[in-house]
Order: C-alpha cells, then sequence, then structure tokens
C-alpha cells in the first residue's frame, strides 16, 4: 500500500487528498483493520429496544450484530452468528423474544446470549460445558445519552472520552425535549450508494456544494415563502462556522434560514403550526434560558462522529449511519430521530419537514447520492487525475473556518491520515 | 337476455378497462417525462406515497416514509423533476413500467374506488446499471366529472431495503 494519501501543503494552502483512498482495496481492508475495529463504532438508539427482550438486527462494521434488551433489562450487543456452525442465528429485522433459536441445528439461546439449549446434546458427552459457547459480545458496547456504540478493541479508550466535543453538540441536539429524551422513529431509509464511505462523511457536512447541488431544494423553499436571498458572493442564506470537535469529530454551526420542526416556524408547515411552534419556543426559553433557547430552536448542525456517524440537525433531525461493503459502495441507514413528548401533530410535522430535504426520496438527498456516484466513477481517471482538492478557507486558522469553507472537513481527513498513516 | 351474473360480470370487466386505462395512460406519460400531463390524471388534492421498505404498510404521520408528499410538495416535485438541476434526473432516466394485476375494489369516505395494481419499473441510465423496482400500486380513486382520478397514489415496495435501487429520484 502507498504510504502517504494526504498532501498538505502549507506554503501554498493546499491540502490534497490521493484518490486511491477511495477505490483501493487495500485502503478499506486497513481501514476495517485501523479504523472500524479501534474506534467507536454506532450500533442503535436505545429506544429501538424499549421493551425487556427487544431486538434489532443489523450490519455494524460488516458484523452482524444483534443488538438486544435481554429479559435482565440488559442491553447488549451480541455477533448474530451461531457459535456451532456459523450460520444467522436471528434472521428477523425486529422483534420481542425470549430465546433466538439457529435454523440450522436448532441451537437455542437466550436474550442475553446465553446458551439455552442444544438439541441431542448427550452426544457430545460429559465434558460439553454450555458456558463456552454463549453468543460471543464485541468486547465493549458502552452509551452515550441512549447513543450505543461498540468497540472491537478491548483496549479503547472509554466513549465518554472518545466522544471528547461531540458531546456538547449531542446535548444541543437533546435539548430539543423537555426530558432530554429523544427516540427513533417507525421507519428506516435503507439504500446502496455506489461510492466510497468517506465521500459521505465530507458531503454531510459540505456546505459549499448546497448552492449548486440542491437548487432545486433552494427553489422549492423559495416557493414555498422561505428567504433564500444571499448577500453578494456568499454560498448561502445564512454563513455558519465549521467546527473541530476532538478525535475527528465534527460538526457545522450555522444560523438558521431553512425551518426547524423545533422551533422555527416557516411557511412549509401551513399557518396552523405557527402558534404550536411558538408555544415550543416558550417551553425552550423557560426551561434553557433565552440564549440556549435560540441555539436550540434557531440554529443548525450537522455533526460527524468519527468515523462513520452522522446526525443532522436541520431540517428535521436524522441519524445517519453508513458501512462501507467495497472501496466503491457503502450501504446507509437513517432515521428520524424526534422528542419523545411529541405531541401526534408535531411528530407529523416533523416527518413532512424532514422529507423536504432528506432521504433517498427527499428533494436534495437524491442529488447528493448521484454526486457522489459521478465522483467515483471521476476516480477511474486517477493515473492521469489523481488528487482532490479540499484546500477552501487553507489561509484562514481553524477558528475562522466558515461552514463553505473545508476546514471541518480537514479535521477529518487529518484524523483519517493519522490512523492510517502510522508505523 | 342477459341475466344478472353475465351483467354483473360486464359491469366489472367495464370497471377493470377503465382502472386499467387510466393506470396505463399514467405509466405512458410517466415514460415519458409529460408531468404536467400526468398530473392532470389526479385530483387537485391528491397526495402521494412511497413507504419505508420495513413499514410497508405503515402511517406517514407517525412513520418516516421515502415519499410523503401532499398536493403542495407533488406540485413541487414536479416542478423540480423538470429542472436540469434535477442532477439525479438530468438527463432525464429512461424508464419502462409494467403494470398489470390490476384489481379495483370498492372505496371508503375517501374514495369511490381502491385500484390496485402490481408494477415493475426499469430505470436505466447512461453510466449505470439498470435498477428495477418492483411492487405494487395502491391507489385510491375517485369519478370527477364522470372521469376516474387518483386522489391518493401510494407505490409499495417489495424489496426489504432500497438497496440496489439507490434512490426513489423519479415518480414510482
Amino acid at each position: 500500500m502507498k504510504a502517504q494519501f494526504i498532501f498538505e501543503e502549507r506554503e501554498n494552502d493546499r491540502f490534497l487528498v490521493d484518490r486511491a483512498a477511495f477505490f483501493s482495496d487495500d485502503v478499506l481492508k486497513r481501514e476495517f483493520e485501523r479504523i472500524f475495529h479501534t474506534c467507536w463504532i454506532y450500533v442503535g438508539h436505545a429506544s429501538e429496544i424499549r421493551n425487556l427482550g427487544d431486538f434489532q438486527t443489523r450490519n455494524v462494521a460488516g458484523y452482524p450484530i444483534l443488538f438486544a434488551r435481554g429479559s435482565d433489562g440488559e442491553i447488549r450487543a451480541m455477533i448474530n452468528v451461531c457459535p456451532h456452525r456459523g450460520a444467522i442465528v436471528c434472521r428477523e429485522r425486529e422483534g420481542n423474544a425470549r430465546s433466538f433459536h439457529c435454523m440450522y441445528h436448532g441451537w437455542a439461546f437466550n436474550n442475553d446470549g446465553t446458551l439455552r439449549g442444544v438439541p441431542g446434546q448427550e452426544a457430545y458427552g460429559p465434558k460439553f460445558d454450555k458456558a463456552r459457547y454463549a453468543l460471543t459480545q464485541p468486547p465493549r458496547l458502552e452509551s452515550y445519552r441512549d447513543f450505543y456504540f461498540l468497540n472491537f478493541d478491548r483496549n479503547a479508550v472509554d466513549l465518554h472520552s472518545y466522544l471528547a466535543g461531540a458531546k456538547d453538540y449531542i446535548d444541543l441536539i437533546l435539548d430539543q425535549s423537555p426530558s432530554g429524551q429523544m427516540e427513533i422513529i417507525s421507519g428506516k431509509q435503507e439504500y446502496d450508494i455506489k461510492a466510497n464511505w468517506k465521500l459521505l462523511v465530507e458531503n454531510s457536512v459540505d456546505d459549499y456544494h448546497i448552492l449548486i447541488t440542491h437548487k432545486t431544494w433552494i427553489n422549492y423553499m423559495a416557493n414555498s415563502g422561505v428567504n433564500m436571498s444571499r448577500k453578494p458572493g456568499e454560498m448561502l442564506p445564512k454563513i455558519g462556522k465549521g467546527v473541530e470537535l476532538g478525535n475527528g469529530h465534527l460538526t457545522t454551526d450555522n444560523p438558521n434560514y431553512r425551518g426547524r420542526p423545533v422551533a422555527a416556524w416557516i411557511s412549509v408547515y401551513g399557518e396552523e403550526a405557527k402558534e404550536d411552534i411558538a408555544n415550543i419556543r416558550a417551553e425552550l426559553a423557560s426551561r434553557l434560558g433565552e440564549a440556549r433557547a435560540e441555539r436550540v430552536a434557531n440554529t443548525n448542525r450537522n455533526l460527524v462522529i468519527f468515523p462513520n456517524l452522522v446526525i443532522n440537525d436541520g431540517s428535521s433531525v436524522t441519524v445517519r449511519n453508513f458501512t462501507p461493503v467495497t472501496p466503491s459502495l457503502m450501504k446507509v441507514t437513517s432515521w428520524a430521530l424526534g422528542p419523545v413528548e411529541e405531541t401526534a401533530d408535531q411528530r407529523a410535522r416533523r416527518l413532512h419537514a424532514f422529507l423536504t430535504f432528506y432521504g433517498p426520496g427527499g428533494f436534495a438527498t437524491p442529488d447528493d447520492i448521484a454526486a457522489l456516484e459521478s465522483a467515483q466513477q471521476g476516480y477511474s481517471a486517477y493515473r492521469m487525475a489523481p488528487f482532490n482538492d479540499i484546500s477552501r478557507g487553507m489561509h484562514k486558522p481553524m477558528a475562522g473556518q466558515f461552514d463553505t469553507d473545508e476546514g471541518h472537513i480537514r479535521v477529518f481527513w487529518r484524523r483519517w491520515r493519522e490512523i492510517m498513516e502510522a508505523e | 337476455m342477459m341475466n344478472a351474473t353475465q351483467s354483473a360480470l360486464e359491469a366489472d370487466m367495464a370497471l377493470r378497462f377503465e382502472a386499467e386505462a387510466l393506470l396505463f395512460r399514467e405509466a405512458e406519460l410517466l415514460d415519458a417525462w409529460q408531468l404536467d400531463e400526468w398530473r392532470e390524471l389526479l385530483t387537485q388534492d391528491a397526495s402521494y406515497y412511497v413507504p419505508p421498505n420495513d413499514k410497508p404498510f405503515g402511517d406517514h404521520a407517525n412513520t418516516l416514509f421515502i415519499v410523503a408528499d401532499d398536493h403542495v410538495r407533488l406540485k413541487e416535485r414536479i416542478i423540480r423533476l423538470k429542472d436540469p438541476a434535477c442532477h439525479s434526473e438530468f438527463p432525464p432516466s429512461r424508464t419502462r413500467r409494467i403494470i398489470s394485476n390490476v384489481r379495483v375494489s370498492s372505496g371508503d369516505a375517501e374514495c369511490d374506488y381502491t385500484v390496485r395494481a402490481n408494477f415493475t419499473i426499469y430505470r436505466n441510465r447512461r453510466g449505470s446499471d439498470i435498477r428495477i423496482f418492483t411492487g405494487e400500486y395502491i391507489n385510491k380513486v375517485k369519478r370527477v366529472n364522470g372521469a376516474m382520478k387518483i386522489h391518493e397514489r401510494r407505490a409499495v415496495l417489495d424489496a426489504e431495503e432500497l438497496g440496489a435501487m439507490g434512490s426513489v429520484s423519479f415518480i414510482l
């Protein structure tokens, strides 16, 4: 494998990424070894397995994972693979179960992963020890405010330390809820993008592309009566910041212009929603004080938790997790997140607002997917055109980076370089 | 003289013929990207839904859908799809819709008929593999000035996930 992928020419204010980082099998292999096996990787949210016995099955960093709340109340992530011959044990998407039964030879496991029974156990003789055959658990599973992450590295730093400054932004998002609790809403958007997973990291926080890639969304907002006017030379109606949060995490932090179901009304929500949104806004101010209420109600953020979790808090709140399958293919899952105490009307408004922009049928995401797939195709010209340019704002310090600059995207790449290029 | 069974059968056939004609015309216009003409086949206040793959029978008021357009957003979707800046559909995909297994049943409080049909849609784009969408339309149909119009259009996908279909950037 190449030794170097990032070329940072400080004297020329240039930051270049070797496009081989997006299509090389060796790079992906090393990413699995060094990034996905040492960083905290998102598994799921406690609200998805609220009751004793609830479970979800999903792909986490390429592993089939059974995310379950046992009858003992404990939340576990288990490798959803039979210790006997390796068949997938639970083949349902989600549900509630006291036990899981492997379809191959009928080995049965309790919902805490312990082996419950084996058909014809006597054939194994007297030394058969059930305790040896529990479902394997990744060495670490920790949570921050109901977001569960696993780590395959037993010696990893604890999750709270790992999240570093990202915790403040998670807190800011969760302040939307009077009780500080938000839940995953029913309905998953699961789609493939034929592009390298790192392109979605970049794209999720890239505010430079919005005016161009999402021109039709901007038209939709403008047609709906939202003020989308810009100052001359600016790329968006309002300009925010790109922020470094430590350990490769980063976020945009933007004054709002687009409407937020939490408490920034736009005409798309309808006149009848105005009063309700004013009430939500008043509750925020009384609970949090005016300054914090304004932050919650009227600023947007797209947060990247290194390496592969994005929480967008804009037109609605989306939790978006993505996993590489090959260098040029990722699988994406998107959920909507909402305050647990939302009324039916508020929930419907949140979901309606989600689809103004986000998701594979939204007014923006399909064009992101097209852009990412187009870039991936462009890398076939690698021999003649080997570099991506991530230089916007390079002449300014991090503290001066706009969201339409690329300083926060360089944060991701510097962390990636640190892990990937280490000896 | 025709007996009662025969006349009921003929009435059913006429109804199905009428529903099929509507769906076939719809497919023709969508494949030709004649979106304004297609919109005329729907009621003024029509809505359009694509439920998520994991909750095909969910309710858009409490479940995250792929598409949940009321008539206002449907109008905006058509504006978007006709704009060359709709990058995911520019140049427009070549699509081919095969509509079959059309069934007409009586309606409910909101509509005169429920019209169900199976669909297969092939989407072809330069530089992309063929993407295939299969599923069922569950449409609520009203009679407006004597003509059948679609009041609620629901395209329920068969696949367990959107997966290789990628996005639903055109009208299903």
